[in-house]
């Protein structure tokens, strides 16, 4: 490594360091008037009381202040309960993290600028510093050099930290908000100027990860530079992440309308006919209609359209995001995808099954709505609650990118992912798109199979001369990309002879060889 | 056609024993157990328990993969398909009691015995070849040693400039060794590229910064007074220090176990174009093969993986069934060197002359090329030689099967690209270039352009 890139290095790890230290500074006090500000009006009087032991009271730790303030507001809502039969009214809202947040103050409060600087900016600076000068003076060319040696890359000690480290940010995110309060504290300014709103957890969340998808998507420019397949596809995600997913949403929210991203599908997008979206959606005038139409058209025309004539690939290593944050971010673990047959199977079961269940869910709740909420009452809220955590959060998210670096980048998608079963389905059967071999030329070296992110065994079609057709193909084209003896394609044409049953080994005239 | 009885012991269950489980021994195993369920199939291997790609044995020293990553069928395969593997190294043939003798484990009897033993690095007996930090690159275990012996290397010397020396030069770069590359001929792989292609090539070594001596023959390997290399001298006297020798001037049969047997023997094992040796029910395919009447156009020794390939296909089959003559299609390899990938199709001498006449075109770049061979009158092509481009297999191979001509190759040229989407097309460029070469006026063969072609489709 070079001096310029080792400080590069040094840089992120120290903004990295400052990062998390920034949980644990500053101090926690809520006063009247704040509390006022957060809850609803209705609300104000009973919490002021209830609250009484906690207000005005200085905490020095995040931790203190949401168990002090849980223990008071548990206590309450408790009693209520035990009196429900004589008018006890259970207050359901939420407020632990915009309580922590508004009740931070001190040294992150105060310095939020500078500390953004200090922390995200500075770290994207150094990462950048690190990535630019790679590759330099060398000739272009795709070099996996020591990946295998790499603790980081290969399941060694840096590895399952950083695995380990992601897993509790997840963690963080999706179920304990309060904790973080103070990230979200520096990005408010951001999110002020974006949708004119206060940062959530969420509007945090998403901030690193276009980040990370754009930081990570330079590495790819350097790693596979003059390779324009790769060079395209990686813009093509760093374009949809940052203005489709990030931008765009945000200004919805400045217009008052739901927050939006046009590219995201059903039943990837679980929720989107979930009762509570559509409400929101059809009361938000035109352009929550066009938002409707839009998401059902992509669903019913848009999906098998474009995976008829290139794939799936047109949206998982092109436009989604969790595919977007797989192919920059975890470029350096695709290889860690399992390639057994073994877990070929498991996947096939498990995506196919979450498709099933999120298909019926989404069917029992259109029936249930349209039956005014007779077929099963609110037991679909419990069903979409159930699956939001189970699907949505601790598998996508958690188990998703957290595990990048103990079972490669795609676990979700190859595992998970219900559209990605759906994009399947289509390109197995009716779609013009296949990876071909090139006649005999094969070798069987195996660098394919390893750098398959979906952990196909590409070797195996290769080496029998059999074109690949595969469910689960994304088509991020690196197994053509790193394949020394130019044995693979991936083509768009005509669908016969697309599925080669039989397969050829061009090059030995003296037999009909057996495959 | 002779009955497969009189060409082999053909009873139900027969032992079938296969010595070498590379991609020759294996291929033949593989498909034997589907032409015949009942044959009782075993492959003996000393190197390796199961079968690896010798082929990506320099990408475990890179990093690019694991030992585990190159091999091409998981553990559970050989049961699955009743084939029984041996892991011990055989000492002895009995070709009388047809009986192999092992280092470690009972001897073994066969029915049939297929001889796939490999090839193993030419040593041309220089002063210190044997000392410490000296070696070629075939086997596994070449592998673990040179692992081993550049864990505190600064400098290296390579030494033989064809496919495997080109591959060594590279490994050691990507541990930041520096590299001396010694080449007897006056370009890298000079006597099987044609001029231009060598230079390339030749070029573009330099450019990762490979020291390439070019003209420069090994006279000597120097030893440290404790057994290890120190350093070697070159044919013109210098010496030039180094911590490691790689020696890659080729390969040969590997024929060492049939020393004093009465099997035919000449550089390589001798076989007929059924793959049958001199010997009744002993068949011998892959590297370690020497025709007696090599197919047109083709050498008697072809050390490569695909012809071990197409060697156990054919075998198999010649078992199974009876036996057919060994015919390969059109000659075709593929290697990278470096950073630039090579494609052959058809033969492609490193010199010619008439009536074969020769084409080339060259990008501005410098690392991408086009030649054709054909004859001077007829046109007719007899071979392409492709740098920095991939061109389709089938294409080139139906082409030289029905006799095409170089011109009708040029003006579809593009029905051959195997580049990756998106990346630019030489195709009216090589035209362009042919045209001025030989003062024609070839029109490119109209690709069909429709709406739907603007959107890749
Ligand atoms: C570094 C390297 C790179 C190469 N790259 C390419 C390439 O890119 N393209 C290409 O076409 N070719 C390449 N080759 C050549 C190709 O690998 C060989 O042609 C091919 O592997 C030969 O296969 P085989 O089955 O004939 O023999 P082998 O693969 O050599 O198999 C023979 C096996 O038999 C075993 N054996 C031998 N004697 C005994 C015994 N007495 N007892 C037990 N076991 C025994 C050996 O240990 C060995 O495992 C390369 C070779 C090397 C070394
Ligand atoms: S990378 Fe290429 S040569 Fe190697 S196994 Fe895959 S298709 Fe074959």
């Amino acid at each position: 490594m070079k001096n310029i890139q080792k400080l590069g290095l040094g840089i992120f790890l120290a903004a990295l360091v400052l990062f998390n230290l920034l949980l644990f500074l500053g101090q926690f006090r809520l006063s009247e008037q704040q509390l006022q500000e957060v809850v609803k009006p209705e609300q104000f009087q009973i919490l002021k009381t209830e609250l009484a032991p906690i207000l005005d009271k200085t905490y020095t730790s995040s931790f203190a202040f949401v168990s002090n303030f849980k223990k008071y507001f548990d206590a309450y809502n408790e009693a209520q309960q035990a009196n429900w039969q004589s008018g006890g009214v259970v207050i359901w809202d939420d407020y632990t993290f915009a309580l922590t947040k508004i009740a931070s103050q001190g040294f992150v409060e105060d310095n939020r600028l500078l500390l953004l600087l200090l922390t995200i900016v500075l770290g994207a600076a150094g990462a950048l510093l690190n990535i630019l000068p790679k590759y330099k003076d060398e000739p272009a060319g795709i070099k996996n050099n020591g990946v295998m040696f790499s603790s980081n890359k290969s399941r060694g000690i840096i590895g399952i930290i950083i695995g380990a480290y992601l897993i509790v940010l997840y963690v963080l995110i999706y179920w304990f908000p309060a904790y973080i309060v103070n990230w979200t504290l520096l990005v408010d300014p951001l999110s002020y100027a974006l949708s004119g709103g206060p940062a959530s957890q969420w509007f945090l969340y998403g901030t690193i990860y276009t980040l990370a998808i754009l930081v990570m998507g330079v590495r790819m420019f350097r790693k596979y530079r003059g390779n324009k397949y790769q060079t395209l596809r990686t813009a093509s995600v760093m374009f949809f992440q940052l203005s489709f997913a990030f931008i765009l949403p945000e200004i919805l929210v400045l217009l008052n309308k739901p927050w939006y991203d046009f590219k995201n599908i059903w039943p990837l997008d679980y929720d989107f006919f979930f009762d509570y979206n559509v409400a929101s959606m059809l009361s938000s005038g035109a352009i929550g209609m066009f938002m409707f139409v839009w998401g059902i058209l992509l669903i019913i025309i848009g999906v098998p359209l474009m995976t008829y004539f290139y794939g799936k690939r047109w949206y998982c290593s092109w436009v989604c995001g969790c595919g977007g944050l797989a192919e920059t971010a975890g470029d350096p673990y695709r290889h860690l995808s399992d390639k057994s047959l073994k877990a070929w199977n498991v996947e096939r079961i498990m995506v196919y099954s979450v498709l099933v269940i999120i298909v019926l869910i989404t069917l029992l709740t259109i029936v249930n709505y349209f039956m005014n909420f007779g077929l099963l009452g609110q037991a679909t809220g419990v069903l979409h609650q159930w699956y939001g955590f189970l699907i949505g959060a601790a598998f996508a998210g958690v188990v998703g990118v957290g595990f990048y670096p103990l079972m490669g980048n795609r676990v979700w998608c190859r595992f998970g992912c219900p559209l990605a079963a759906y994009l399947g389905i289509v390109q197995r059967f009716k779609s013009r798109f296949r990876i071909t071999t090139n006649g005999g030329q094969c070798i069987s070296c195996g660098n394919c199979s390893t750098y398959c992110e979906m952990g196909i065994d590409v070797r195996w079609y290769a080496q029998r001369g059999q074109n690949v057709v595969r469910a689960s193909c994304v088509g991020c084209g690196i197994c053509a990309s790193v394949c020394p003896r130019g044995v693979l394609k991936l083509e768009n044409g005509p669908e016969q002879g697309r599925i080669t049953d039989i397969p050829f080994l061009t090059g030995n005239e003296s037999i009909e060889v057996l495959s | 056609m002779k009955a497969s009885g009189d060409f082999c012991i053909s009873t139900k269950g027969r032992r079938i024993v296969i010595i070498g489980n590379g991609i020759a021994g294996v291929t033949c195993a593989r498909h034997l157990r589907k032409r015949d369920s009942a044959a009782h199939i075993t492959i003996i291997s000393g190197e390796t328990e199961y079968f690896f790609s010798r082929t990506a044995l320099m990408y475990i020293y890179m990093g690019h993969l694991k030992y585990k990553h190159t091999q091409p069928y998981e553990d559970w395969f050989w049961q699955k398909n009743r084939l029984n593997l041996v892991h011990d190294w055989v000492t002895g043939i009995d070709f009388e009691q047809k009986e192999l003798q092992l280092q470690q484990q009972a001897p073994l009897k066969y029915d049939i015995l297929v001889l796939a033993l490999g090839s193993k690095p030419n040593m041309f007996g220089w002063p210190g070849q044997n000392l410490k930090g000296v070696q070629g690159l075939y086997s596994y275990q070449d592998l673990e040693s040179m692992e081993a012996a550049t864990q505190t290397c600064g400098r290296a010397v390579v030494v033989g400039g064809g496919l495997i020396g080109i591959e060594m030069a590279e490994m050691l770069r990507s541990r930041q060794i520096e590299v001396t590359f010694l080449v007897r001929e006056a370009n890298f792989w000079g006597n099987v590229l044609p001029e231009e292609e060598a230079q390339l090539v030749s070029r573009h070594i330099r450019e990762h910064h490979i020291d390439l001596r070019l003209n420069t023959e090994l006279k000597e390997i120097l030893d440290d007074g404790n057994g290890h290399v120190r350093g070697i001298v070159t044919g013109a006297g210098e010496e030039i220090a180094c911590q490691f020798v790689g020696l890659a001037v080729g390969v040969s049969p590997n024929t060492g176990l049939l020393k004093d047997t009465p099997l035919e023997t000449n550089r390589g094992i001798l076989v007929d174009e059924f793959f049958a040796t001199s010997i009744r029910n002993v068949f011998a395919i892959g590297d370690c093969v020497e025709y007696r009447n090599p197919p047109p156009l083709r050498k008697p020794v072809e050390q490569v993986w695909y012809t071990g390939r197409m060697h156990g296909e054919t075998l198999a089959h010649n078992l199974a069934h009876f036996p057919v003559a060994y015919q390969p299609g059109p000659w075709f390899n593929s290697a990278k060197f470096l950073d630039i990938e090579y494609q052959t199709y058809g033969i492609v001498p490193a010199k010619w002359e008439e009536p074969l006449e020769s084409f080339y075109w060259e990008h501005e770049s410098g690392k991408v090329a086009f030649r054709a061979v054909f004859d001077g009158r007829s046109k007719k092509l007899q071979g392409i030689n492709a740098l920095g481009m991939r061109l389709r297999h089938d294409f080139f191979d139906r082409v030289l099967r029905e006799g095409g001509t170089v011109e009708e190759v040029l003006k579809q040229l593009h029905r051959a690209n195997f580049d990756t989407e998106f990346y630019d097309k030489h195709h009216h460029a090589i035209l362009k270039a042919y045209n001025q070469q030989f003062g024609t006026n070839l029109q490119p063969e109209k690709e069909k352009k429709t709406l739907l072609s603007v959107f890749g489709l």
